[in-house]
């Protein structure tokens, strides 16, 4: 019941969030004098009456709010302003799978290296592990993503010539990408690990396990893992929120078909309708990864009820 | 507010001899010896023993500084193209000639006889041959030549450069880029942009944070609630995509020449852009500490010894508020220049001839080809973008601990 009670909050939240966005975007885009047929000036005066009657450019602001908002509430974008033959719609739903796969691979190897590097850094305290670890954490922080994508294709593309250069489809044309995108958000897990590990490694319950006569493998990855694991849910939420700003500049690096390619590509060519068909399934992927993460975090920590977090 | 504990001395030997007078004056000596310690002191002194953190922050200075002298430096023309000679140059120590003093020799010969009619000239035609004089300084001085539009003080700088180094120029160092032009004078200059958009936009998001934040803790229930509540609905907006949209709808051409009108160019818009994304947590961060220290009892014990509330404001809640902000500022610092970095690397940030790191390695990336790597253009831009944000991570990593509470006299 209270998980009911906190889906329900929630859903309310997100769609008072996405109305927010929308409402900002539209009246935004709306606001630019001009229409987005500008550019086609030859166009007789006729045609071009039918074409904003086609788009509701001719009704007053207020209608086409509501309309616009009517045909976005039945998932209905509209065409593209710029790319011939193509509805918003198919736009996304062509560019949805690659951005998904390239951020779930990118969440994926940011988890497992982070966290395999933190438990390792502080069971292995002082160690040459720990500093070495640690200073790539902090380097894969502070490099942006960009330099390090541009340099990664230098040396392993270029010079190296183990992974291809660009494009989409097979597996190794995924790993470079993630790898370069999951970076900083590795290297911060990793700190945020280490940090938790540390602290729990010196309860009295893992004392305990150790007394018991487990095995520090056992120790570490069922007793003391399991507490310090709650910094790391916690920040998935920002972390969701990064790869998919992270996404937009590795698409463009590596070219690769996703939703980022297109969104900055509406932005640069004001295909007004893709962009606002974007940030919205952008806001929605947000609110639906932070809705999970709280979810997670219960599970995680049973101290935390569901009724604080809506 | 903090002392140096001393434990007081029991009387070593208490002597009936010794009376209350002398005892007095003894524990007044001892007291005078006991010297306050500032949270401020007591951070200086814990920030001091790392290491990482001093060198972060000598380094920053020291690029900072350089950044800010750039002008009066003797380096090359971040924007003059030689597109016969100087392409793609790897790092070289070679000699290079920018022929400063011949330009500046050349341009004052050539306005000489539009003065000479000037200190003749009366009335009208003084007026307009000012405006022609100064239409060609504009256009025509070496300075405008061959840095794009130099205000007063760089132009004060640059001729302080001439008057030291006179012809002499830095080599290529760091090679030049497709257009000939020198990578070391660009990064320099592209530094400019990239600092100052840092700082800048942070000051903005500081501004708003704190203030926002600090009302919502200060007025506290309805209001509070009602203010953090936005926040939250903010925190799940991509605001990145947000403000992509803002940047081009701003670009657009007519608001772009309404905006230009008032004076407010593309760098301002993304200064404010900018800082009015960032301040969600500072504004989260500052409602906290505000709540928990309107209620702390040293406000009370303050208040009962008669301190007025603005002596408690100033003494007691701003510098207990600063700790946190000031910690917060130089990780936000970093998250600021590497966003800016990615808007220009997407091309919607800062605009050629002006240049900034994250254009740089734009360009460094758009000249990788299969054939010929010119390393030189994406690794110089790309280190001391990545440096510099690695010197101020640490160095807020460094002040968080200085200037946590838990850590006082250890």
């Amino acid at each position: 019941m209270p998980l009911l009670v906190f889906l329900l909050k929630r859903l309310g939240w997100m769609l008072l969030t996405l109305w927010v966005v929308y409402t900002v975007s539209f009246f935004l885009m709306r606001s630019v004098p001009g229409g987005p047929f500008d550019s086609e000036k030859q166009i007789p005066e006729p045609i071009r009456r039918n074409i904003e009657a086609r788009y509701r450019f001719d009704r007053p602001l207020i209608e086409q709010y509501g309309r616009h908002l009517w045909d976005t509430l039945h998932l209905d974008f509209g065409p593209s302003y710029k790319l011939e033959d193509y509805t918003v719609n198919e736009i996304l739903a062509e560019g949805f799978p690659v951005s998904a796969s390239l951020g779930i691979f990118a969440l994926t190897f940011a988890l497992t290296l982070g966290m395999t590097a933190g438990v390792v850094s502080a069971v292995r305290r002082q160690s040459v592990f720990d500093f070495s670890f640690m200073a790539l954490a902090t380097l894969g922080v502070a490099v942006p993503n960009f330099v390090l994508a541009s340099l990664s294709v230098v040396l392993f593309v270029f010079v190296l010539g183990w992974l291809p250069a660009a494009g989409w489809g097979s597996l190794q044309q995924i790993v470079l990408p993630a790898l370069c995108l999951a970076a900083p958000f590795a290297g911060y897990i990793a700190r945020l690990t280490r940090t938790g590990m540390l602290e729990v490694l010196n309860q009295d319950y893992i004392r305990t396990a150790y007394a018991k006569g487990l095995s520090q493998r056992r120790v570490v990855l069922r007793h003391a893992l399991r507490g310090a694991v709650l910094p790391v849910v916690s920040y998935l939420g920002p972390a969701t929120a990064g790869i998919l700003t992270g996404s937009l500049v590795l698409e463009r690096i590596f070219f690769l078909p996703g939703m980022g390619s297109h969104f900055i590509e509406a932005a640069l060519q004001r295909d007004y309708t893709l962009a606002m068909g974007t940030v919205l399934v952008y806001t929605l992927l947000l609110f639906t990864m932070n809705t999970l993460v709280d979810l997670a975090y219960c599970i995680v920590d049973p101290r935390v009820r569901l009724e604080q977090q809506a | 507010m903090t002392a140096s504990q001393s434990q007081p001395q029991p009387a070593s030997n208490p002597t009936a001899a010794e009376s209350d007078e002398q005892r007095y004056e003894r524990l007044l000596a001892e007291a005078s010896t006991i010297r306050g310690v500032s949270l401020w002191q007591d951070a200086w002194r814990r920030l001091r023993r790392n290491w990482m953190a001093i060198g972060s922050l000598a380094l920053l200075i020291a690029m900072a500084l350089t950044v800010l002298l750039t002008p009066a430096l003797p380096l090359q023309s971040p924007i003059l193209t030689d597109l016969d000679h100087r392409q793609f140059e790897p790092p070289n120590t070679r000699p290079a000639r920018l022929d400063l003093r011949q330009r500046l020799a050349e341009f004052e010969s050539d306005v000489r006889p539009l003065r000479e009619q000037l200190r003749t000239a009366s009335g009208a035609e003084l007026t307009e041959l000012r405006k022609q004089l100064s239409a060609r300084y504009a256009v025509e001085h070496p300075f405008q030549k061959l840095w794009h539009k130099p205000d007063w003080l760089s132009r004060q700088l640059l001729t302080l450069r001439v008057a030291l180094f006179g012809d002499w120029c830095i080599p290529s160092l760091c090679g030049t880029d497709q257009l000939g032009r020198d990578m070391l004078a660009r990064i320099c200059w592209g530094g400019r942009v990239s600092l100052v958009v840092g700082i800048v936009a942070t000051l903005v998001s500081l501004v708003i944070g704190v203030s926002y934040g600090a009302t919502a803790g200060y007025l506290g229930g309805l209001a509070d609630s009602l203010m953090m509540r936005i926040v939250d609905v903010l925190y799940s907006v991509p605001f990145i995509f947000v403000v992509i949209f803002l940047i081009t709808i701003l670009g657009q051409g007519d608001i772009k020449a309404w905006l230009d009108r008032h004076g407010i160019n593309q760098i301002t818009i993304f200064y404010f852009v900018i800082g009015a994304i960032y301040w969600l947590t500072m504004s989260r961060v500052v409602r906290g500490q505000v709540i928990s220290l309107k209620n702390e009892q040293f406000v009370e014990a303050a208040r009962t010894i008669g301190a007025s509330s603005r002596r408690i404001i100033f003494r007691h809640l701003i510098p207990n508020v600063m700790g946190v902000v000031i910690v917060y500022l130089t990780l936000t610092i970093p998250a600021v220049m590497m966003f800016e970095a990615f808007l220009s690397f997407l091309g919607l940030g800062v605009s050629p001839p002006d240049v900034s790191w994250g254009l740089l390695v734009n360009d460094g990336i758009q000249v990788i080809t299969r054939v010929r790597i010119y390393w030189w253009l994406v690794l110089f831009p790309g280190l001391t973008l990545a440096l510099t944000l690695f010197a101020l991570n640490f160095l807020g990593d460094g002040l968080r601990d200085a200037l946590d509470p838990k850590m006082k006299n250890r």
